[in-house]
């Protein structure tokens, strides 16, 4: 396989399952290194969503993968093979490694429309089918400096029949073996990496089988695919990545597709995945909400008690009617506030307090709420610094908690508030 | 050539301009300093020093109508030399509301904006949310498009809010008829706005932090207008708006007024056309005499992909745009244009709204470099001379140049080639 350089540095594997390290070789030069457990850079069509390089760079601690999708570029596949010299170029982005996906993990897709030999992806104009030629031809159009292979994973649904998961994991397997040829013939792809996708739907049998059969292919890592419905209990998904974990080789990184929550990506570094994709920070923007669970393990006993029983009072009051549903990824949890209610119009605390971020050292959640009530633009780019910002201090508590055999600790000072509110509404029932 | 002249300058001891500075600054928010006039049109140049900074003139005002704007964070747009933005108080009135932003420092605090804010009155909206109001001696009655509430916005109402709001200018409440009506209800709310003049500088509680300016109406008609000036001239406010254009009028009957305001304002005031934005008519209108310009055209356009350039727009959403991979202009040495082309930002409107943000920052750098180098020009002496270039770059040829422009540069003694 035409060498990548990308090397997983374990430092310390937690329990057998938890990894702790540093992601390295990546990028043409090899210069680049992403920490583990951690997050890519989502963005759209190259941008990170509302975002302009000035907003984007007061971020301090942003990913060194900024993570592209198909189905944002499909459609500008021409423009891009005329402009000839590569995505990054042609958006601009400067020092950064590019990794491309199929879907956007944001965006849920129509289903029914795979094929044994295509998958489709859904841009601004529609939908377009893509074959393995075609999603190739795209790889070497965009040069990434990693991408996933063609998979199908649409196994998502709780209707999904055992027939169709079996082909799921088939057609994968098919997909990466093609893939994978091509990529090999192709100089425009020499240093490129390629990852492996896992699928099987909820399903143990199929999970172990595509997760043992990809790792008998040459590729540089793998992507955990299906596991993202909201209706999938995190016992069952962390017991399928426990198994397919199993069947990979140790010193490969694991990507999870379409998880993050901060209570899910907690389960799931347990069962041993080392990357995610950082979308839920731009999902809680679009809903007007501002990420504010803890993550400070520092504090001593009393004042965590403190700020969990404001933290409560705060979030009380916020109605979340009977059963969460789920499935809809889009309503709001419990690690965010909702700056569009009337508490917080005259607000003037920071969105965060001790919260480093551009939004928080600039203006207040009375400024904030203003903004979302009256429709303003600057709402979205204020907060998705916030939510970014957040987002990334989570990931680096996480990998602290792990260095310092303390993510017991973490897990309760996140999980706390997620706990109230459940119980919140058993008592409103 | 460019004389430079302060503006109550006192005998020439440094002591004396010390406590001239001083008891200036006491008595007035605002102080004025021309640096330049042109010699052959009537631009000038100055310095306008207002309390939280100091704002070169000519100048555009780019508008933040609720208290942001548009999508770009207060950073941005202190990086790009803006020295003054524009809020509005019917807006702003309406949500969040006088007593919030009070409690939050004023409008300043509100949006943590550290240069100069200056808010209309809510008059404009009268106009162009006639369906909702009615106009009585005493104020605006709106019908809220939010709640259905009545609310009377009265001159004490419109300079109690912006006492509020604190805004380093403040405008008057004036009877704003559209520009495109005739007969008498012209000339009744040329004189009402008179009557609320007075009534706005009675109800000001902060003359020594707050400049409250008086704004010129009497529509297409020149004795009206003349009226207009007359009387509100009499009146000792720090700086005088020419409202009641840039409406639909014609632009024939437009330059007419413009310069005849300006012909009867006192020199050492700072000169406000109210709604003016377009390039071609901001050049006009400093050739004229205008000191200070508001639009909110340039960040609107922005948000359909609409892209100034020297040469006119750019429709960065049409087709022709796919494949261009030039930034929008080679020369504009904005953030957008460093970094992007026309191709991307094309392809970025159908994935994200930051493709909006780019537009917009472009657009006001567009339009606050055109201001500073006509500013430049002006200081330099050769204001005509870019006038020329400035128009043969904006016009594919010398017959394409709207008459109205050469009429009205024609009446400050430029010859358009």
């Amino acid at each position: 396989m035409a060498g990548g350089r990308m090397q997983l540095e374990l430092s310390r594997v937690v329990q057998g399952r938890s990894r702790l390290g540093v992601l390295k070789g990546l990028g043409r030069t090899g210069q680049h290194s992403l920490e583990v457990p951690g997050c890519l850079l989502y963005t759209h069509f190259g941008t990170v969503p509302h975002l302009t390089q000035d907003t984007l760079h007061t971020l301090r601690n942003l990913p060194s993968v900024t993570q592209v999708t198909l189905s944002n570029i499909a459609e500008h596949q021409e423009v891009l093979e005329e402009f000839k010299d590569g995505f990054r170029k042609f958006a601009g982005l400067h020092d950064t490694v590019l990794y491309c996906s199929l879907h956007d993990p944001a965006a849920l897709c129509p289903t029914g429309y795979t094929t044994n030999k295509t998958v489709s992806v859904w841009g601004s104009g529609g939908r377009i089918e893509l074959t393995v030629a075609k999603f190739m031809a795209l790889q070497k159009t965009v040069q990434p400096d990693w991408y996933q292979s063609m998979a199908d994973g649409e196994t998502w649904q709780n209707s999904t029949s055992r027939k169709r998961v079996r082909k799921s994991v088939d057609r994968t397997l098919a997909h990466l073996d093609e893939c994978l040829l091509v990529h090999q013939k192709s100089q425009e792809l020499d240093g490129v990496e390629v990852f492996g996708v896992v699928e099987g739907g909820d399903i143990l049998e199929e999970r172990v089988r595509s997760a043992r059969e990809t790792a008998k292919r040459p590729v540089a890592g793998f992507c955990l695919d299906g596991l993202q419905t909201g209706s999938m209990d995190q016992r069952l998904r962390t017991q399928l990545i426990t198994a397919v974990n199993k069947e990979l080789p140790e010193d490969k990184p694991r990507l999870l597709q379409g998880i993050g929550r901060p209570d899910e990506v907690l389960a799931c570094v347990e069962a041993g995945v080392d990357l995610f994709e950082s979308f839920f920070p731009f999902q809680v923007t679009e809903r007007g909400c501002a990420l504010c669970f803890s993550f400070d393990i520092s504090l001593d006993p009393e004042r965590a008690v403190l700020e969990q029983s404001e933290e409560k009072d705060a979030a009380g009051d916020i109605k979340q009617n009977g059963d969460l549903n789920h499935d809809d990824q889009t309503q709001m949890t419990s690690f965010e506030i909702n700056l569009k209610d009337k508490r917080y119009q005259d607000d003037f605390k920071p969105l965060v307090e001790g919260c480093g971020c551009y939004c928080c050292k600039n203006h207040q959640r009375a400024y904030l709420h203003h903004l979302l009530v009256t429709n303003e633009l600057l709402a979205g780019v204020l907060l998705m610094i916030h939510n970014t910002s957040h987002y990334q201090g989570f990931f680096s508590a996480l990998r602290e908690a792990l260095a310092e055999d303390k993510l017991d600790l973490l897990k309760t000072r996140v999980l706390r508030a997620g706990a109230q509110q459940t119980e919140r509404d058993e008592q409103d029932g | 050539m460019a004389a430079a002249i302060e503006c109550g300058a006192a005998p020439n001891t440094s002591e004396n301009n010390m406590s001239v500075k001083k008891a200036l600054s006491v008595a007035s928010p605002l102080t004025l300093r021309i640096v330049a006039e042109c010699p052959v049109t009537k631009a000038r140049v100055c310095d306008l020093i207002l309390p939280h900074c100091t704002v070169n003139t000519p100048v555009f005002m780019p508008v933040g109508t609720q208290g942001t704007l548009k999508g770009i964070t207060v950073h941005q747009l202190e990086a790009l030399g803006c020295q003054i933005c524009l809020g509005n108080t019917y807006h702003l009135g309406m949500r969040p509301g006088p007593d919030l932003i009070e409690k939050a420092n004023g409008l300043h605090g509100f949006m943590n904006w550290k240069r100069n804010l200056l808010t209309d009155s809510g008059g404009f909206q009268m106009v162009s949310l006639v369906e909702l109001s009615e106009v009585t001696e005493e104020g605006v009655k709106f019908k809220s498009p939010y709640d259905g509430k009545e609310i009377l916005l009265s001159p004490e109402k419109s300079i109690s809010i912006q006492n509020s709001l604190g805004s380093d200018i403040m405008m008057q409440l004036d009877d704003v008829v559209s520009s495109t009506v005739t007969g008498p209800r012209v000339e009744e709310a040329m004189h009402r706005s008179i009557r609320w003049l007075d009534r706005c500088i009675v109800a000001n509680k902060n003359p020594h932090k707050q400049n409250l300016f008086a704004i010129i109406q009497g529509g297409l008609n020149s004795e009206l207008r003349k009226a207009c000036l007359d009387e509100m001239t009499k009146r000792d406010v720090p700086g005088f708006a020419i409202g009641g254009l840039s409406g639909g009028e014609e632009k024939d009957d437009f330059w007419r007024m413009v310069t005849l305001s300006t012909d009867h304002l006192p020199r050492e005031k700072p000169r406000y056309l109210m709604g003016v934005g377009y390039a071609v008519d901001l050049v006009v209108c400093v050739a004229l005499g205008c000191d200070m310009f508001d639009c909110v055209f340039p960040t609107r356009t922005a948000r359909f992909g609409s892209a100034l350039v020297p040469w006119g727009s750019l429709q960065v959403k049409q087709k022709q745009y796919a494949k261009d991979f030039q930034p929008i202009d080679p020369d504009c040495q904005c953030p957008t244009c460093k970094r992007h082309s026309r191709a991307y930002l094309h392809a970025l409107f159908k994935s994200d709204t930051a493709a909006m943000h780019h537009i917009t920052i472009h657009n006001i750098s567009y339009q606050l470099t055109l201001m500073r180098s006509v500013r430049q020009s002006i200081m330099e002496g050769r204001f005509p001379e870019f006038i020329q270039a400035f128009m043969k770059r904006m016009f594919p040829s010398r017959d394409q140049y709207p008459s109205w422009a050469v009429d009205a540069l024609a009446s400050v003694n430029i010859t358009l080639q």
